[in-house]
């Protein structure tokens, strides 16, 4: 793998935005970004599930490649980041309970985020080492929580504006993302 | 057709139609939007869904008595990674061009909510053929759904529909389309016109109504 460390974070925060660009984690995009103060958390959450999994993900690929063992990865990975939400989420719930109801149902659901899945998959196929792997998770950690935190921007001015009757809700949320998605083609090459 | 049956039938249809996961529900939408850039990548990513979620959802519905609350959950996405395993390396074995187009896309029906949602609102409730009928019922409606935003894209996209050509040379492909932000425009066109073919079903409806008061 020739591209340093700087073009994956660059590549994975704009150029191949998770949201926007590859079509992951789509749900809580839509299901979270009504409000700011709760898009940006949760972005900070997700973040920090993606770091927890992608660290466990190469550990766990490297045992599982010694073992000839790799049907498996699937499924094992599958179970570290189920057990990463569940540690964020007693976190957050000893920490700040407010929050943590808040975010409500999205925040169990981080597990079925395929954003988080697709990090560790594609650190997998692409072969990164350690550090390409963690620039990896933690550029498409923040791209995410830009794209949730624009929408959320773009969704709170939206409130006040006299939008057509039939477009309310999903149709319009989705027309949106798709003018945000146009315009984050413009980072197309940027990371080389 | 006995009661039995007509339930059955009903059960089917759910999925189809009054909670279509595509356009009714919106789940599932990762795999909505990436793969379904041409009509061909949209029906066996649209098949290979269906077939985990029937088999999940029959796993699930079977264990449902001897699975533990705490832990449900997990064993849910334990047995949905187990079949999405199986037909990964399926895909790998009949088409590997399929299997290069869908990409990590294949693996990725694991987190698909469409799947843990049926295991949990429904298979885990009820015995195991009403939980294979309906999720046979969401498998179909999701990969018409699926068909649905293909088949579009492919259209204006490219030109084409099932890699045949319809429109001859002179066409100029609308690139944009099969470009991720095609994909949310696309969708989002479908739900605007399901949305004014509620409405005026609902207006004429409540026209309906005012003239039978009147009368």
């Amino acid at each position: 793998m020739s591209e340093t460390a700087f073009q994956i974070f660059v590549n994975a925060l704009l150029a191949n935005n998770f949201v926007l660009a590859m079509f992951l984690g789509l749900c809580p995009f839509l299901g979270v970004s009504g409000k700011l103060d709760t898009a940006f958390p949760m972005g900070v959450a997700t973040t920090f599930v993606m770091l927890v999994a992608s660290l466990c993900a190469y550990g766990l690929n490297l045992l599982l490649s010694a073992f000839h063992l790799e049907f498996l990865r699937l499924i094992s990975y599958i179970v570290i980041i189920a057990s990463a939400v569940q540690l964020v989420e007693m976190v957050l719930k000893k920490y700040s309970p407010g929050l943590f109801r808040a975010l409500g149902i999205y925040l169990p659901l981080i597990t079925t985020n395929c954003a988080v899945l697709g990090v560790a998959l594609f650190q997998t196929a692409r072969e990164y080492d350690f550090i390409q792997s963690m620039t990896f998770s933690f550029g498409g950690g923040a791209g995410f929580t830009l794209a949730l935190v624009l929408m959320a921007s773009v969704r709170e001015r939206l409130q006040l504006s006299n939008v057509p009757d039939v477009a309310q809700g999903t149709a319009l949320s989705l027309m949106l993302a798709g003018i945000l998605s146009l315009s984050f083609m413009g980072f197309a090459g940027l990371g080389g | 057709m006995t009661p039995t049956t007509t339930r059955g039938w009903d059960e089917f249809m759910e999925g189809i139609w009054r909670q279509n996961p595509v356009f009714v529900m919106v789940l599932g939408m990762c795999p909505t939007l990436a793969v379904t850039v041409s009509a061909e990548n949209a029906l066996s990513m649209g098949i290979s869904t269906a077939l985990v979620l029937i088999a999940s959802c029959g796993l699930v519905s079977m264990m449902r008595d001897i699975t533990p609350k705490e832990v449900r959950i997990a064993v849910y996405i334990v047995i949905i990674a187990t079949f999405v395993t199986v037909v990964d390396y399926a895909i790998q074995a009949i088409s590997l061009a399929l299997y290069d187009a869908l990409g990590a896309f294949i693996q990725l029906i694991v987190v698909n909510c469409i799947i843990l949602g049926r295991a949990e609102a429904h298979a885990a409730k009820n015995p195991p053929l009403p939980a294979m009928i309906n999720a046979a019922g969401m498998g179909a409606g999701f990969t018409i759904g699926l068909l649905a935003l293909g088949v579009v894209r492919e259209i204006l996209g490219a030109g084409t529909l099932f890699g045949v050509s319809l429109f001859g040379a002179g066409f100029q492909p609308w690139v944009i389309m099969v470009l991720p932000p095609g994909g949310f425009f696309v969708l989002g066109s479908w739900l605007l016109l399901f949305a004014a073919v509620e409405r005026r079903k609902q207006r004429k409806l409540a026209e309906q109504g005012e003239v039978g008061q009147n009368v």
